[in-house]
């Protein structure tokens, strides 16, 4: 390299130099100022953008001095977000709120790590702790401590069905009034069975735990099932009720689709009842939107002539939730903002703006109906009424660590049925590790 | 080593200029965020800032005429870099993986060999990834060791458009795994029935209805074996042109005396050219070995973290992200570490001791 071009090149830095150090300062708010709140959230897809963007509106409406700062990070579940804020944590710059699936998901991860406050006084102030569904609040505290804020509710129990399917395989059996138990169920997949429908569609590996715990609940009924997760379990796993459920699930992935395991999410599960080959899927209700809504983002089919819902097999009158909330973390940046901002979550207008476009109900039970759909009419009716449980999958009921090793195991049993004791053995084993289970 | 030292003022004062510029400007950012357009730049302008001081540094050390010295300055920034960032990091991993850390916070109990024992003892989903792990790189390797070296010794045939097919075959390589398994994942969809498409359409069609497969979703443990193909389909062109460059590499006098001596096309290739390939193939195959070894992305696109198409890689993912089981995570990761190791290690101690007899 000869003089000149060195000289020019250290030239054009010190020229850089100087600008950075230039509009250094120009460019830096003060920082002082609790002008803003940054929110982390994974709603980045369709409906669920569209619905935080309404409920910043609510916000901005309210807070006009408060600049809303939106941390979303796309990836399915949060997969990826959740690497993203445990970086972030670890690195002690929390966002100053974020999103976390209500129940163990936030209790085991951030209320055992000291990094979330109880939200007792805001569940008062707005009124939050009596528009609640009773049986919801402990399952989203820790010692009688409440610490995120649900902002949506979804079901997991849902059955979906294609009416077309079942007439022409001549069954008379109506999915809403007559799937009791599981065994009724099953009789009606023999009949789908042998018109060389598939019965029971299934997706990615992951809806298999998804499935898993619906004939779980189906089979030993919402007191057990909560049972399995109390501290001591009363509902023991090493026991017949588990023996029982381990059989129905293996029985209801004999009815299923052979290529399930190569589907890259629930979405071609629902499909296949969709498009007339399957009849029934078992998925959670933001399947209402994939089903109901306008191209490109829904398949825009007609309720009760397309496709048609039920309560999930045996677990009539239980309501298997799961939750989106929002926290506030020990040590947020701006804590008079992010109490405005959960605030707003945990209120009416906020969550009228949300759920509607979300495709999820309130949490709250006092939303106006009129904004909603048929299908979030008929589950806020049973929000009300039914017994609300957890979700497994959805982290309701189990720390992550857990989940994973639940996961594994549901897995493992999914490639080879026969195993039933090395399942149930692997069941007591996770509940071990975890270390509810002595 | 500094006995020659020319002083030039005009450098001079120019490097010290940097120097204190970047300084200034480094103890100004640690202080205050720079954000342009919503954007924090803070770290970045660490970095622009540190990079002019150092420039000052490099132009006085340039003064002193030493190619040693200057090569070291000039170096020194990347050794550090990779010193942290890599090594420091695998050492951070191997200290995890000894620990008891479980959620978010660390938590550094010294659980000694507990997190690789739990691997090895009685865990049927860590025997599941062993077992495709070591399918996958069989596979993996032989196939694209034997598909490479035939459409070289084609390609070696000086034929017409040589550079076109050379081109045509390297391509897939360009294509990140992610991206051709999802594709290959369509190709190679099991579906029967009304809703067969992707090669067992092709198959339907032309009545070989007895090569419909169920591919990748074939029972454990042969679904693992379908894996192979994408990613031979990948790799392939990438080792036929190793093997190009080493054919290329040796002299045609040789092939002419061969053929003077009575050699036929075939011995040529059995017992001049093939011989002296041998380096090549050991190249190639820890390029793929030690890919095969750490496959992660072509994997989860495929198998969508299914349990019959599970390897270390996913298993590490699911452990560490999905179940915040950080020990855990970091055992499993340091055991992939350590299997490339064993694979790449020997490889380049060699070819160390080989350089330094040159």
């Amino acid at each position: 390299m000869n003089k000149k071009n060195l000289y020019g090149i250290v030239a054009i830095l010190v020229v850089a130099a100087t600008v950075l150090s230039a509009c250094g300062p120009k460019a830096t708010p003060t920082p002082a100022a609790s002008t803003e709140v940054e929110v982390f959230s994974w709603w980045v897809g369709p409906g669920e953008a569209d619905g935080l963007a309404a409920m910043v509106k609510v916000f901005n409406a309210q807070y006009p001095n408060i600049q809303f700062i939106n941390a979303a990070v796309a990836g399915g579940a949060g997969t990826n977000a959740k690497a993203v804020l445990a970086t972030r944590l670890a690195a002690n710059d929390p966002p100053d709120s974020w999103q976390a699936h209500a129940g163990q998901e936030t209790i085991a991860n951030y209320v055992a790590a000291g990094q979330v406050l109880p939200l007792d006084d805001l569940f008062k102030s707005t009124g939050l702790d009596k528009v609640l569904p009773a049986t919801l609040l402990p399952l989203i505290s820790q010692n009688g401590h409440p610490y995120s804020v649900p902002v949506n509710i979804h079901r997991s129990n849902v059955l979906w069905y294609n009416p077309k399917v079942l007439a022409a395989a001549g069954v008379t059996a109506n999915p809403k009034t007559d799937f009791a138990t599981l065994d009724a169920f099953f009789a009606v997949c023999d009949q789908i069975k042998a018109a060389g429908k598939i019965c029971l569609s299934l997706g990615a590996p992951w809806t298999a735990v998804h499935l898993f715990e619906n004939i779980m609940i189906g089979t030993i009924g919402a007191q057990k099932w909560s049972g399995l997760w109390s501290t001591p379990p009363t509902t023991d796993w090493a026991g017949a009720d588990v023996t029982a459920g381990i059989a129905n699930f293996a029985k209801a992935l004999s009815y299923t689709n052979a290529d399930a395991s190569t589907m890259t999410d629930w979405q071609p599960a629902s499909k296949l009842v969709s498009d007339g080959d399957a009849a029934f899927n078992i998925m959670g209700d933001w399947a209402y939107g994939y089903f109901a809504n306008a191209a490109p983002n829904g398949l825009a089919l007609t309720p009760h002539t397309d496709f048609d819902w039920a309560v999930a097999p045996g677990t009539y009158g239980v309501f298997n939730f799961l939750s989106d909330s929002f926290v506030l973390p020990v040590g947020a940046k701006h804590p008079d903002a992010t109490l405005d901002w959960l605030t707003v979550a945990a209120s009416r207008p906020g969550q009228e703006a949300f759920n509607p476009l979300k495709g999820s109900i309130c949490a709250r039970t006092d939303c106006n109906q009129a904004l909603f759909s048929e299908y979030s009419q008929d589950a806020a009716k049973d929000w009300t009424a039914n017994v609300v449980v957890g979700s497994l999958f959805h982290g309701v009921v189990a720390a992550p660590a857990w989940a994973a090793s639940i996961t594994t195991a549901v897995g493992l049993f999914q490639a080879d049925t026969t195993k039933t004791a090395d399942f149930q053995a692997a069941l007591v084993a996770a509940c071990k590790s975890d270390g509810t289970c002595k | 080593m500094f006995r020659k030292f020319t002083l030039r003022v005009p450098r001079l004062i120019l490097a010290l200029a940097l120097i204190l510029g970047g300084a200034i400007c480094v103890f100004f950012l640690w202080n205050v965020q720079l954000i342009i357009a919503g954007k924090n730049l803070t770290s970045i302008g660490i970095l622009l800032a540190g990079l002019v001081f150092y420039t000052g540094i490099i132009l006085i050390i340039s003064m002193f005429q030493s190619e040693t010295v200057l090569s070291i300055a000039l170096l020194l920034p990347s050794m550090v870099a990779v010193a942290i960032f890599v090594y420091g990091f695998i050492g951070w991993s191997i200290r995890v993986s000894f620990t008891e850390w479980k959620g978010l916070n660390p938590d550094y109990t010294w659980a000694g060999l507990k997190q690789y024992y739990l691997l090895f003892q009685n865990n049927p989903r860590f025997v599941i990834d062993v077992r495709n792990t070591a399918m996958f790189t069989v596979g993996f390797i032989l196939g694209c060791l034997i598909i490479g070296l035939g459409l070289a010794i084609l390609l070696d045939q000086k034929l017409k458009g040589e550079a076109l097919f050379r081109g045509i075959f390297l391509f897939p390589m360009s294509i990140s795994f992610i991206a051709s398994g999802v594709v290959w994942g369509w190709l190679m969809n099991p579906s029967t029935g009304n809703r067969i498409t992707g090669i067992n359409l092709i198959f339907q069609t032309l009545g070989l209805k007895s090569l419909i497969s169920l591919w990748h979703s074939t029972p454990m443990p042969w679904g693992m074996a379908f894996t192979v193909i994408p990613a031979v389909w990948q790799l392939s062109g990438f080792t036929m042109a190793l093997y190009m460059g080493g054919m290329r590499s040796i002299s045609d006098d040789l092939r002419e005396a061969a053929r003077v001596d009575g050699a036929s096309e075939f011995q040529i290739y059995r017992f001049i050219i093939f011989p002296m390939l041998q380096p090549v193939t050991l190249s190639a195959v820890i390029i793929l070995g030690h890919m095969s070894l750490k496959i992660f992305d072509l994997i989860v696109a495929l198998g969508n973290k299914a349990i019959g198409l599970d390897v270390p890689g996913i298993y590490m993912w699911t452990t560490t992200f999905d179940g915040t089981n950080y020990a855990q995570g970091a055992a499993i990761g340091v055991l992939m570490l350590v299997s490339v190791a064993i694979l790449v290690v020997p490889y380049l101690i060699q070819n160390m001791r080989t350089e330094t007899q040159l």
